[in-house]
């Protein structure tokens, strides 16, 4: 019987198999950043142990940076004993470091395939939830536990128990103004917070197929949010045109036989998924959140659901404590929404063709009084292409404050959070009670929708835009 | 490791599903360096409301969590299992767990349980009635007990012996190093390091 592409990527890593024990796994590339990793660290010195291959071993600073005055000392002082303690960690046992101010510093996750050392048919991990993003390239990446990132960076390897395999098939075409944050954001929806636990979802059909690696990234960061152990796209020209050159990619010789490896990496075709969904690309449409976890979500041309509505108790009772916490009323229109503050940023949102994608929308525009939009690029590079492209001022000439780079209001880590009762419109991955700050309320989005809901001051689409009139420039 | 046989004690029922990890331990105590001192930081939104369960006099002392479905999810954050250890949990209880948080749990001794959402809300029923009742979990026997219910439940054969020993992970693969070294002089050439290039 053949085999799926997580299935491969996991028979090739299998360093030892044995009766009753779960299967030994070797690590292809370990990402690091500073909040996951310091106990770790703790860890291999009180046992005197050192980082079995600091040559698969990569480092960078974001979840704490600031996004402002990143020339001056770090204001926070938890925070800035956590990137030392990081730097120290790296100088002590030789790992390779991109710390603030660094060209090559970012989200981990905007950071790894940027440097093109994320690569089809690899395993990938990080102490972080979203190195599901890495999946995009056709690699078996996922987040994990500080216990766990101790064990990769002792061993570069991981017991790792069982998975199945979910195929979620998108045929079709996206319709205009639709994009990948939509589609897994509807994907979610429908399967649950909880629907992908103990599986890997592959992405595939000709929605999946027609989509850029940046969207792709986008669609297999979010994996987690429905609890799946990963996300995976198979490996295609998109991909290795992506790779081509960048910093760590194969070169000549090495380039060809990567390539032939790599394109033996998808599904075969009498492969068995143990579960499939499938999904109607011309049927999606912008898709915001409503509640406090990303499966509590519809599209933006729906109204606030009644909780009533929900035949499941525990979903009800779920919807009853967000709507009290979000201070929404069933039955709201969506686009009635107003906002407080817009995010665009992040491991999920904060790639260049993101920041391209919210620039077209306000650019000759304002945003609406009384907003605060905040851009926060996913790495120093995505920055510097963005200013080279004049994103920058397009930002900063509709009224948005424009950033360094970093993790920054997704989780609140840095200064960079909402006010209790503040109501934000997010490129972000979690809409949690509290995530961006202690009881601010988050609506995930688009980076599209992000960009037009600021103009408006209220949940929309870039189509409701049609009808105001454009700043002139 | 601490080793894990049986335990009982008193419990907490927490009548909600989908308890992300942020609402277990918040992003801002992530910034500590240590594996301890976060029980402060424990559900640390809700407790600022008198009424949260946690809060009760007669819930202090209660080792034992009964939680709703969906428990865990989110951040793969590790503090989340130290901040319910460093409170006083052993046991945590639900009729699903997130996969990296139940992952986790497992590495530092924390007993997760999964038990059908009946068996659960019989559980819940028990302690709220009476908040003094004890529950035993025993992992020897891989049962739950408490007043009227014995309930069974699953636990992977290895990962219960590793917890029944307290066992390192780290040392258990050790002892496979030849098989690690092995594995590494068969990986292809083309497979990217970190290594700074020119």
């Amino acid at each position: 019987m053949g085999r799926t592409l997580a299935e491969k990527v996991w028979d090739d890593h299998v360093v030892r198999r044995a009766e009753g024990e779960p299967d030994l796994l070797f690590i292809d590339l370990h990402l690091l950043h500073e909040v996951t990793s310091p106990q770790a660290f703790d860890g291999l010195r009180l046992a005197g142990r050192p980082v079995r291959r600091t040559d698969l071993t990569i480092a960078t600073e974001d979840h704490n940076t600031p996004t402002l005055d990143i020339d001056k000392p770090i204001a926070d002082p938890v925070s800035k004993v956590q990137l030392e303690t990081l730097r120290r960690n790296a100088a002590e046992f030789g790992v390779r470091i991109h710390s603030l101010g660094d060209v090559e510093q970012g989200v981990v996750h905007v950071v790894g395939p940027q440097l093109g050392l994320t690569q089809p048919g690899m395993t990938v991990v990080c102490g972080d939830s979203h190195t599901s993003t890495h999946g995009a390239f056709g690699a078996l990446a996922f987040g994990i536990g500080t216990s766990q990132v101790e064990h990769v960076l002792a061993t570069q390897t991981l017991p790792l128990a069982p998975f199945r395999t979910m195929a979620v098939t998108v045929e079709g075409e996206l319709p205009h103004g639709v994009t990948a944050k939509d589609l897994i954001l509807a994907v979610i929806t429908k399967i649950g917070t909880g629907g992908g636990q103990g599986y890997v979802l592959e992405y595939r059909g000709s929605a999946i197929r027609g989509l850029s690696m940046e969207a792709r990234m986008t669609i297999c960061n979010m994996s987690i949010e429905a609890g799946a152990r990963a996300g995976m796209i198979a490996p295609d020209e998109t991909t290795f045109a992506y790779l081509k050159d960048r910093p760590h990619a194969p070169q000549g010789e090495d380039w060809d036989a990567a390539v032939a490896y790599w394109r033996t990496l998808g599904t075969d075709e009498d492969a068995v998924f143990d579960h499939e969904i499938f999904i109607d690309a011309a049927e999606l449409t912008p898709f915001v959140t409503w509640g406090t976890n990303p499966g509590q979500g519809a599209p933006l041309g729906a109204n606030v659901p009644d909780p009533a509505s929900f035949a499941d108790p525990q979903e009800r009772a779920s919807a009853e404590n967000a709507l009290a916490y979000m201070g929404l009323e069933a039955g709201t229109p969506l686009r009635e929404v107003k906002v407080d503050a817009v995010f665009v940023g992040s491991c999920t949102n904060g790639r260049i063709e993101d920041l391209r994608a919210a620039a077209a929308v306000v650019e000759g525009r304002r945003i609406a009084d009384g907003v605060r939009m905040l851009v926060v690029p996913g790495s120093v590079r995505v920055s510097l292409q963005a200013v080279e492209e004049g994103l920058d001022k397009v930002f900063t000439a509709a009224g948005a404050e424009w950033r360094h780079a970093g993790c920054s209001m997704c989780l609140g880590m840095n200064p960079d959070q909402l006010a209790p009762g503040e109501r934000c419109a997010s490129t972000s991955n979690r809409n949690f009670e509290g995530r961006q700050g202690k009881g601010g309320r988050t609506h995930l989005v688009s980076p599209q929708v992000a960009a037009a809901t600021a103009v408006l001051g209220r949940l929309a689409a870039p189509s409701d835009l049609t009808s105001t009139v454009a700043v002139e420039a | 490791m601490e080793k894990f046989t049986t335990h009982t004690g008193r419990a907490v029922p927490l009548r909600r599903s989908n308890v992300d990890t942020d609402q277990i331990i918040p992003a801002h105590w992530l910034k500590k360096v240590t594996r301890s001192g976060f029980e402060g930081g424990l559900f640390e939104a809700w407790r600022k409301d008198e009424s949260f369960i946690l809060n009760r006099p007669e819930r202090q002392g209660a080792t034992v969590l009964v939680a709703g479905p969906e428990f865990g999810t989110g951040s793969s954050r590790e503090h989340a299992v130290w901040a319910l250890q460093n409170y006083g949990f052993h046991a945590v209880i639900s009729s699903r767990f997130a996969d990296i948080f139940r992952g986790n749990s497992l590495k530092n001794g924390l007993l997760t349980v999964v038990l059908p959402q009946e068996t659960v809300e019989r559980l819940w029923a028990l302690t709220e009635s009476d908040p003094s009742v004890e529950i035993t979990v025993d992992l020897e026997a891989r049962e739950v007990r408490a007043e009227g219910i014995t309930a069974s439940f699953e636990l992977d054969d290895n990962v219960r012996w590793r917890l029944l020993n307290g066992l390192d992970d780290i040392s258990i693969t050790l002892r496979n190093e030849a098989d690690i070294a092995a594995f590494e002089a068969t990986r292809p050439a083309f497979k990217p390091r970190t290594l700074p290039v020119a």
